[in-house]
């Protein structure tokens, strides 16, 4: 299994160049007759006004940090299902007290609102 | 040592061939979307580019490079640039692990469909890489796509475009969250993160008759993942005038085009692999063995190889036709709609999905039996889920204007 | 080839570590953490673990990478002043411990890497199977599991704090208007 990482390593620099062909071809034959108009940043035909960066929603961030929790205890939740089959009932109880433990914290942030946009 | 530098060879040839078959595919699928689109819409399509509209794909490539490229001044020129090409490598990493047939060059055809745990004697050069933790690269790789699309938006200093990479991020973390919860029930079902060998133990019966919520979930989720239509708020172009791709044109436009398709083909391979049983169907080995008996082993395994290809390509393409009849059927959702539904109703039937599962793996160890009691219940759970979504009040607009029934003057009865 | 391999990505990892620290701009310092981080489970990678190769890049590239950038993007906080230092302190101080930690690292490195073998063996790959690790962390590592999982609902009741807070200040912003 071990032995086929090689080819993902070729695969991978493959991918890494393949998107820059394009690109560098791109820049290589297009015209390029800039001007203040085309180089200005889009505003539905308008002057852009006042800042670029404006307050955004702090609800964007919440679901940030509720996604790195789930993602990790779900991430917990794969060593399991490969081994699953083989492992007794022991286990399976550890893992619904584990997974009853992350639909608690779902249900929580649930009631409690977290998921709401506000 | 000849040996050796046949390998390397042979996996350049498969490294160049895959990357080039991905990008016509792509090139191919625009064209199929539009002509489809077109169908749906009671339209014609482009067919005026070679027989059909063959070579549609081909002039569209030709006017992208020759547009002009403006790089607006407000730019962060590194990341702008860095951006598209970030948005392609992960689509294109996601092929590493997919089996596309099973050609084995070693000989015999058998080897595709033996115990891959008894059966290490298998060279198939239709899969680049099958690694042990094969689905765990896919969900990882996937993970790393949030990156294109949000630093294209940082990057071109634009509100429009800022404000669709924020949102495009916010969706694509909320439906991994489902999308990998859904896939886990698929691997509990398989006992494997090996893309080879899930599909080996789908040889009796595909995944999405006992996983059918799961794969419900995943086909949700993936076209949420793939920013398309209806969930395509990152470019809704009435409000956002196309989003985070706002200040890209020419090639630079075309490579977020290009990954968003390249994703899409690769997250129907990948509901291909997990649910819809691979590359294998019913018969192959029956081939398999007539080849044999007629040309030896190495035209059998050819004729399997070849025909298991083709096998692979047709329930590839029949999801593709499913994602672009959802973009013609559906509008677009509205955010906080999008939100809610990946939270409060992907997440959690996904996660019940996982409980079902084990319990029903764990108190009927029969495969058949535990097999249709999951299909049985999956259908259950929908139905419930349908009708608790229908009878739920629709989210109240937060906005403060309200609809009021203009007063119309009555007409003075004559 | 496989020291090839280990050196490249090493040298990799400690650019991106260092272009991290140094870069003025906070976006181009996620990015340059980003680099980091993908090199290190490059490394995990080397050390036969490709179970923690694949959990590298989904929670710290893919999850936790991603939270930095949001942050810094919600914030604006890539256009901060970097020049007014108010903790004049902190300087020497991050410098002081790092030279220690650098004394101790080398101390740890020449005193014990004779004894263990640096070169993965097929043991370390047999207990790096994802199968192995799952039947592990529930047998014989349940309770630190356990407690992992106490741990992350404590982080889900700090999201609720934090929600109500901005929930409030945003009724009263309502009310304002």
């Amino acid at each position: 299994m071990l032995i086929n990482y090689p080819f993902i390593a070729v695969f991978f620099i493959a991918s890494v160049i393949f998107p820059f062909i394009p690109l560098i071809m791109g820049y290589l034959v297009a015209p390029k007759r800039p001007t203040e108009g085309k180089k200005s940043t889009y505003e539905c035909g308008l002057e852009a006004i006042g800042d670029i960066w404006v307050q955004f929603r702090v609800q964007y961030y919440l679901y940030a940090i509720a996604f790195v929790v789930f993602d990790v205890e779900v991430v917990f939740l794969y060593p399991w299902a490969v081994s699953f089959g083989q492992i007794g009932v022991f286990a399976l109880i550890a893992m619904s007290i584990f997974l009853l433990i992350l639909v608690a914290s779902l249900i929580y942030d649930w009631r409690k609102g977290a998921l709401e946009w506000i | 040592m000849d040996d050796i530098v046949v390998q390397v060879l042979i996996m350049l040839v498969q490294v160049v061939v895959l990357v080039l078959a991905i990008s016509t595919g792509f090139a191919y699928l625009t064209l199929f979307e539009r002509r489809l689109l077109a169908r749906m819409q009671n339209r014609v399509g482009p067919n005026r580019a070679g027989p059909g509209g063959f070579l549609q794909p081909a002039a569209d490539a030709v006017k992208l490079f020759f547009k002009e490229d403006v790089i607006p001044t407000l730019v962060d020129r590194g990341v702008y640039l860095l951006a598209p090409a970030l948005a392609v490598i992960p689509a294109l990493l996601i092929w590493a692990v997919i089996p596309f047939g099973c050609l084995n060059i070693a000989g015999d055809y058998q080897a595709c469909f033996a115990d891959p745990a008894t059966n290490p004697n298998l060279h198939n050069i239709f899969q680049l890489a099958d690694i042990d933790i094969g689905v765990l690269y896919l969900l990882a790789i996937t993970s790393i796509g949030v990156y294109g699309i949000t630093l294209a938006g940082w990057a071109s200093n634009s509100k429009y475009a800022m404000l669709g990479g924020i949102r495009a991020s916010a969706q694509l973390i909320s439906y991994e969250l489902a999308l990998s919860s859904a896939v886990l029930a698929a691997v509990m079902m398989a006992g494997t993160l090996s893309t080879h060998e899930v599909i080996y133990q789908q040889m009796t019966m595909w995944f999405v008759i006992p996983q059918l919520l799961g794969f419900v979930l995943f086909l949700i989720s993936g076209t949420a993942e793939l920013v398309r239509a209806p969930f395509d708020l990152v470019e809704a172009e009435q409000e956002l005038t196309s989003g985070y791709n706002a200040e890209y044109g020419s090639m630079k436009f075309a490579l977020f085009f290009m990954s968003e398709y390249i994703k899409m083909i690769a997250i129907s391979a990948i509901a291909v692999t997990l649910y819809l049983g691979g590359w294998n169907a019913p018969g192959l080995e029956l081939l398999g063995s007539l080849m044999t008996g007629m040309a030896g082993p190495l035209v059998g395994s050819i004729a399997v190889g070849l025909a298991s290809f083709l096998v692979f390509l047709v329930k590839v393409v029949l999801i593709l036709f499913l994602f672009v009849w959802m973009r013609a059927s559906w509008p677009r959702v509205r955010y906080d709609k999008l939100m809610y539904m990946g939270w409060k109703w992907l997440l959690p039937l996904a996660l019940l999905n996982v409980a079902m599962t084990a319990v029903f793996v764990v108190v009927l160890p029969d495969a058949l039996i535990h097999s249709v009691a999951l299909f049985v219940a999956s259908l259950v759970v929908m139905a419930v889920a349908y009708v608790v979504s229908s009878r739920v009040k629709p989210a109240p607009s937060r906005s403060r204007i309200k609809m009021v029934q203009p007063e119309v003057p009555r007409r003075p009865s004559s | 080839m496989e020291f090839v391999m280990f050196f490249a990505t090493a040298a990799i990892a400690l650019i991106g570590a260092l272009a991290m620290v140094l870069s003025p701009n906070a976006v181009h310092s996620a990015l340059f953490l980003l680099l980091n981080f993908a090199a290190i489970s490059v490394l995990f990678l080397l050390l036969r673990s490709p179970f923690l190769f694949a959990i590298q890049l989904t929670v710290y590239a893919g999850a936790i990478m991603v939270l930095f950038l949001f942050v810094v993007m919600l914030l604006g906080a890539e256009r901060a002043d970097a020049t007014q230092d108010r903790l004049a302190w902190q300087r020497p101080l991050a410098l002081g411990l790092a030279l220690v930690l650098l004394i101790e690292a080398v101390f740890i490195s020449v005193t014990t890497i004779p004894q263990t073998p640096a070169v993965a063996s097929p043991e370390a790959e047999a207990f790096a199977a994802p199968a192995n690790l799952g039947s592990v962390l529930l047998t014989t590592y349940v309770l630190p599991l356990q407690i992992t999982g106490i741990i992350l609902l404590v982080a889900i009741v700090g999201v609720v704090v934090l929600n109500q807070r901005a929930r409030l200040r945003h009724s009263l912003e309502l009310e304002q208007k």
